[in-house]
């Protein structure tokens, strides 16, 4: 049980602002994950929680103590590394129990506990293995016994998909959410650029940009009234269309947001409709993007299956009403009225 | 890449040139190990390169005196053999009376010599000379004669250098040399360099930066204060201490700098793990590090055992002359006075100062071949 | 001969073990000290912020003393020396530099050294440029290169006894036992002694060091030739280049800055050496060279501490510009990195 804490967060290196004023509340047995562009701070806020990057000013409390002086080994957490960061010349036995062995552990117990996680992790075969002998999925594994060994209260992972393929990572993925309902105590920290993974694996989801905290929310809430214009295009694929002018002044706001699985593709006149002359289609099977040119920019619209709408052909574009969104001159999102 | 430019006049020729250039940079060496192996009479009169021929020698020899003449069928004769009281033998291929002419009769031949006088060499150095008259004097009369030499190779020089010239000693004078100051700094450098690769450290650009301008300084810059040093101090002057920490000292920028490349470029997420799991700084660089780190311990551990073994001026300063303290280098150095003209001994002690190189070379070149890209594509 | 071996065994044993002993102890002694497993939490936190404070010197610790004792402090000792003299006891100026640029000795030794500032980086590079060039294109090329870079492994004592054996020389008439004079009989010239050639023994000397260190250039200019990419030399033959134009515009400018380091490295190896013409000549017949001078005057006949430091600053003020180069190619090599 540990929930952590992070009041008006900053981190800086010299001049450069990381992270800015971070106020978050992660609960016990959490699983929370960090979204955001490359280079947005989600990677920096982790390792600050994990005591590998020093806070600049703010608090860090995990389970109510202050432990921004606290060095990693000592803050009960456990972190899996984007690389894994497996030990190449120990085997997977040895890598397990490193952590177990430093904290002073008799040899019994380590023995114990590990054969457990490797059983637990189908592992057991492997011990006496080199890291380089075992396939991506394994060794992501591997990975998660040496955190699920330490007994940890909370658990960083860092990217930890991302160096597997495709396949794999969908099946990893889904192996990450049975070990969280296996651990329901364990707070789970997850970074990713994958908003896939965001949103299926957590809790809620915290957005952030340029070192702030843009949004904090469950999947769908993010999905349904995305705070801002920036949560709004970050979630959802393909991203949300914005619209400003003439259609945005009719809805009352500076900005319309409507993603393109909301809009209705007419071949015939409609009335409050955009027209807009189709520049091309992608057509994937399951369903199909149309990228209609109008004149507040180009438009993307989904429909399901196969399109009949050919390129060249001109269309209106009209919102399927109740799910526009709607911003104002900050990009701040403004109430259904 | 390079079979696809037509920068080819013909294979013939290239081959032929890296022929001859490979023949240039070996014949010197493969001269001094054929030669420790010959015999020194035959260094010293004939060219290694014909090591492997039969030799003509021209020599010379005197026959018994009169007073071992017999008589016989009314003649004086002496007979013996040539070779008598020497050790080498040979096989004569002619025989003369006169210097001037040492191959005026070939062996077996009976020469017929004036007062009617005759004298019978065979080609095994046995001879009958007879004379109608008794022959007069005391000495032996003067025989010519030239032989073939077969090729002979012998271990005799490196006994010689082994036992009686101190070169024996000397190897082991070397090798306490060598290892500690070979093991030592490789420690020391290991530890410096995983700190200023990872740990936080103020100064830590400044210290670097000076480490990187000691690599050039010349040692020569060095020896008249640290004689100064050790002198005072008189525990360090002439001791083995006293010259691995020397070799320490003037190995370790380098040392340090190759290191400190290779820990740094080493995966960050390692050393981050090692943290959360909870390793100090110690068991970290003992656990993590040092055995990530062995190809570029073994590319500097072979660079300073070739440097300190090699090395002949930090020995001559800090160790001193007395025979028992004599490194190879510095007895090949002393050698090369005393018995300049000596090439028997200066062969074969040359090449036991230089097997030692040569095989930890050929065992470990993967790694000094690294060590060299390592320390000076990156700019050092 | 075994209880020498034993000494040796023991003496190499206590050195080895008195320096792993030090790490040992010096850690086991942090961690006793400030136990990081302390009774409570905050003091154990203390503790181990102690430990990272303190241990990064005890790792850098010997390091740092032996540094500054066998370099640092001797560099300035010895420039102060330089201004002292004989015996070190008087403060005497710019004498010792005003003499030596009157010496003949010291002149001759500084035109030798141009010599072979001139002669041996070039000749090595050139040498190891072409030798990684030709050897790259023959299947028997790696033990070709590695003949060549063999000497690299012999020590320069070694060396000079090997070659002075090529330059030995026999009167005329005698059979030579030398190679290069019996080379020379051989094409119908007469023996020379070439070490005692006024001038051109300085050839003969350098041809030591190039024989040792062209190996060196080989090997290293081999690795960057390698490493230039394939395809500017494919593009190059598509844009019609000849085989020397592509060697020449395409993949010596790729590998300029390798070239630079060899060259560097082998100028340092230059102004330091001291071995080859001490053991070949000892400077006689006007082969003398700085290193092997300053050498005369510290330690032998000379006995001029002040004279000698003088001439050891003036072989460190010829390494100082590669010096502060090299500072700043390290320097800005790091700014990216930690």
């Amino acid at each position: 049980m540990a929930n952590i804490k992070l009041s008006n967060l900053n981190k800086s290196y010299g001049a450069v602002h990381i992270l800015k004023d971070v106020n978050l509340d992660i609960k016990s047995g959490e699983f929370i994950v960090f979204v955001g562009p490359s280079g947005c701070g989600k990677s920096t806020l982790l390792r600050s929680i994990c005591g590998l990057e020093a806070i600049s000013s703010g608090t860090l409390e995990i389970d109510g103590a202050v432990v921004n002086e606290v060095p990693p080994s000592k803050r009960g957490i456990a972190m899996v590394f984007q690389s894994y960061a497996l030990y190449p010349h120990m085997s997977v036995y040895e890598n397990i129990s490193f952590a177990l062995e430093n904290q002073g552990l008799d040899r019994a117990s380590i023995k114990q506990k590990v054969e457990k996680v490797a059983e637990m992790l189908q592992l057991t075969p492997y011990l006496t293995r080199l890291p380089k002998a075992l396939s991506g999925g394994q060794r992501q594994r591997v990975a998660i016994g040496r955190a699920i060994v330490r007994g940890a209260k909370v658990f960083l992972f860092d990217e930890p998909l991302s160096n597997l393929d495709a396949a794999l990572r969908v099946q990893t993925r889904m192996e990450i959410a049975k070990l969280k309902r296996a651990m329901p105590d364990t707070t789970m920290v997850y970074v990713t650029h994958d908003q896939v993974e965001a949103m299926t694996l957590a809790d809620r989801i915290v957005v952030l940009q340029a070192g702030r905290v843009e949004q904090v929310g469950t999947p769908m809430e993010l999905y349904e009234k995305p705070g801002n214009v920036f949560v709004a295009g970050f979630i959802g694929s393909p991203k949300m269309n914005f619209v400003t002018g003439d259609p945005a002044e009719r809805a009352g706001c500076k900005t319309l947001g409507i993603r393109p699985e909301h809009l209705e593709v007419s071949a015939s006149s409609l009335a409050d409709g955009i027209p807009g002359v189709v520049e091309y289609t992608e057509i994937l099977g399951s369903d199909s993007f149309v990228y209609v040119a109008t004149d507040y920019g180009m438009i993307t619209a989904r429909e399901n299956g196969r399109t009949a709408i050919s390129k060249g052909q001109k269309v209106w574009l009209k919102p399927v009403s109740g799910y526009v969104h709607r911003f104002d001159g900050n990009g701040k999102r403004l109430d259904t009225p | 890449m390079w079979q696809r430019i037509r920068l080819e006049p013909s294979r013939f020729f290239l081959h032929l040139a890296v022929l001859l250039i490979v023949a240039a940079w070996t014949l010197p060496t493969a001269g001094l190990l054929v030669s420790s192996l010959r015999d020194k009479d035959l260094i010293a009169t004939s060219g290694w390169w014909t090591a492997l021929t039969t030799t003509e020698r021209s020599e010379q020899a005197r026959m018994k005196p009169p007073a071992d003449q017999v008589q016989k069928d009314g003649h004086s004769e002496i007979s013996g053999n040539l070779f008598e009281g020497t050790d080498h033998a040979g096989q004569i291929s002619a025989f003369g009376t006169r210097v001037q002419n040492p191959a005026e009769f070939s062996a077996g031949a009976t020469a017929q010599l004036q007062d009617g006088r005759s004298l019978t060499v065979n080609s095994d150095g046995s001879y009958v000379y007879t004379s109608p008259t008794a022959f007069t004097g005391d000495r032996g009369q003067r025989v010519f004669f030239v032989t073939s030499v077969p090729p002979k190779f012998t271990t005799d020089n490196y006994r010689t250098v082994l036992f009686s010239e101190g070169i024996g000693r000397s190897f082991i004078n070397s090798l306490t040399v060598t290892i500690p100051a070979t093991i030592i700094p490789i420690l020391i450098a290991a530890f410096a360099a995983y700190a200023l690769a990872w740990m936080k450290l103020p100064a830590r650009g400044f210290i670097i930066a000076v480490i990187v301008g000691l690599l050039v300084v010349p040692l020569q810059m060095s020896l008249i204060p640290l004689l100064k040093i050790y002198n005072a101090t008189g525990f360090l002057s002439k001791t083995y201490l006293g010259i691995w920490l020397a070799h320490t000292g003037f190995g370790l920028p380098f040392a340090i700098y190759l290191l400190r490349s290779y820990i740094a470029g080493l995966p960050k997420d390692l050393i981050e793990s090692a943290q959360v799991d909870g390793a100090n700084d110690f068991k970290i660089f003992m656990r993590i590090i040092l055995p990530l780190s062995f190809p570029a311990l073994a590319s500097f551990a072979i660079f300073q055992f070739l440097w300190v073994w090699n090395d002949l001026l930090v020995a001559i300063v800090f160790l001193g002359s007395g025979n028992d303290q004599l490194v190879l280098t510095g007895r090949l150095n002393a050698l090369l006075g005393s018995r300049g003209g000596n090439w028997e001994i200066l062969t074969a002690s040359a090449f036991v100062t230089i097997i030692v190189p040569l095989v930890v070379f050929f065992s470990l070149q993967r790694y000094f071949v690294r060590g060299l890209l390592a320390g000076s594509v990156k700019g050092g | 001969m075994l209880t020498q071996v034993f000494w040796a065994f023991a003496t190499v044993l206590i050195g080895v073990g008195g320096c792993v002993g030090y790490f040992y102890a010096s850690n086991l002694l942090l961690d006793r000290l400030f136990p990081a497993s302390a009774s409570n939490d905050a003091h154990a936190i203390r503790n181990l912020k102690i430990q990272s404070s303190v241990r990064p010197w005890l790792f850098l610790g010997p390091a740092l003393v032996l540094l500054c004792v066998y370099l640092v402090y001797p560099v300035i000792e010895t420039l102060i020396l330089s201004f002292q003299d004989k015996t070190g006891s008087r403060f005497v100026g710019f004498d010792n530099y005003a003499w030596a640029a009157k010496d003949t000795q010291f002149r001759t030794s500084i035109f030798n050294n141009f010599l072979w500032l001139l002669v041996v980086p070039a000749a090595c590079t050139f040498l190891g440029l072409v030798i990684a060039v030709l050897t790259d294109r023959i299947w028997w090329g790696s033990i070709a290169r590695s003949l060549i870079f063999l000497p690299l492994a012999i020590s320069f004592v070694g060396a000079s006894v090997i070659w002075k054996f090529v330059y030995d020389f026999r009167g005329e008439g005698q059979e030579q036992i030398g190679i290069l004079n019996a080379v020379v009989e051989w094409f119908g010239f007469s023996p020379q002694v070439w070490i005692a050639l006024p001038f051109w023994n300085n050839f003969f000397l350098m041809m030591i060091l190039i024989w040792i260190q062209t190996g060196f250039a080989t090997v290293i200019l081999g690795a960057a030739l390698r490493g230039v990419p394939e395809d500017t030399i494919e593009a190059a033959v598509i844009d019609g280049a000849g085989p020397f134009k592509i060697f020449w515009r395409i993949m010596v400018p790729q590998i300029m800055t390798t070239i630079v380091v060899v060259w560097t490295t082998i100028t340092v190896l230059v102004l330091k050496v001291f071995d080859i013409v001490l053991t070949m000549t000892n400077g006689q017949w006007d082969t003398q060279v700085l290193a092997n001078l300053m050498f005369d005057w510290m330690f032998r006949g000379g006995g001029d501490f002040g004279r000698g430091a003088a001439i050891a600053i003036v072989i460190m003020l010829a390494v100082l510009p590669i010096m502060i180069w090299n500072i700043r190619q390290a320097n800005a090599e790091r700014g990216g990195g930690h």
